[in-house]
């Protein structure tokens, strides 16, 4: 493509790649059977006694545009996010493109000792929540001693 | 509008180094410049876009809730603070910048200043 030898697309791309790089090496995932594809939404997920916390964050997207679905153990997210909205009369010109559109699915699969009745998934500045309750039993649990 | 180069001295470096620079669309149109920058997790008041002589500063904090005792088993965020700079050209107007942030999305508007705003010249017929 010719328009790609102008200088503006080689910087683009060069910190693009700059930018995967630092991102490449700033993760220490250990590398997952449904593979170590990083992409939107970006994923954190943390745990605590009482629950599996996972959050993605997904800017710009309607929280009723996310479907999460849990299934025998396996979260998933999925939805689509609308490109930039420029006008296309010939006036407007993107100059730099960075940001992920399209169509995006991520998926977790989460520990045996969950309770998939309890989800709870919460929005907020672009972060989506999902909070998934360990079941009772699988609680640690204090014993008194008579 | 360019990206800019900084040139840090060694005691900034080390928070230089601690931020996630967030994507951008740049889209331009005939009055002035849209700025679209994926910024989640970031409330409001915890975002500071400003203007120092021709250079645009975009720096935010992310804000999560995190439940007592949380440990993280799986990280691809691994900072919470965003940070990055552009150098605006001279016929955009810094002082009419306005920004708005929703859904973990900052839309800024940078207009052109009156001068450099098209004018159509009618064409006389003599």
């Amino acid at each position: 493509m010719y328009s790609s030898q102008f200088p503006r697309d080689l910087f683009a791309q060069v910190e693009r790649l700059q930018r995967e790089m630092q991102q490449a090496f700033d993760t220490n995932v250990s590398p997952s059977i449904r593979g170590f594809a990083r992409g939107y939404p970006a994923l954190n997920v943390g745990s605590t006694p009482s629950s599996v916390e996972v959050f993605a964050f997904a800017p710009g997207v309607d929280p009723s545009g996310i479907e999460v679905r849990l299934e025998r153990g396996v979260l998933t997210i999925e939805g689509q996010r609308a490109p930039v909205a420029a006008v296309q009369d010939g006036k407007t010109t993107v100059h730099v493109n960075e940001r992920f559109d399209g169509r995006f699915s991520r998926v977790i699969s989460l520990p045996d000792d969950i309770d998939p009745a309890a989800v709870t998934a919460t929005c907020r500045d672009g972060v989506l929540r999902i909070s998934v309750p360990r079941r009772e039993s699988a609680q640690p649990r204090r014993i008194p001693v008579q | 509008m360019t990206d800019k180069q900084v040139t840090h001295s060694p005691d900034t470096e080390a928070r230089q180094d601690a931020a996630l620079s967030p994507p951008v669309d740049v889209v331009e149109d005939a009055t002035g410049i849209t700025l679209y920058a994926d910024l989640p997790g970031v409330p409001k008041e915890r975002l500071n876009v400003h203007v120092e002589g021709e250079t645009l500063f975009i720096e935010a904090d992310i804000v999560l809730e995190l439940p007592q005792g949380m440990q993280a088993s799986h990280a691809e965020v691994q900072r919470t603070h965003y940070r990055r700079t552009f150098n605006l050209s001279r016929e955009l107007d810094p002082a009419k910048v306005s920004a708005e942030l929703n859904q973990g999305v900052l839309r800024l508007r940078i207009p052109k200043a009156e001068h450099a705003q098209p004018r159509r010249i009618e064409v006389q017929v003599g």
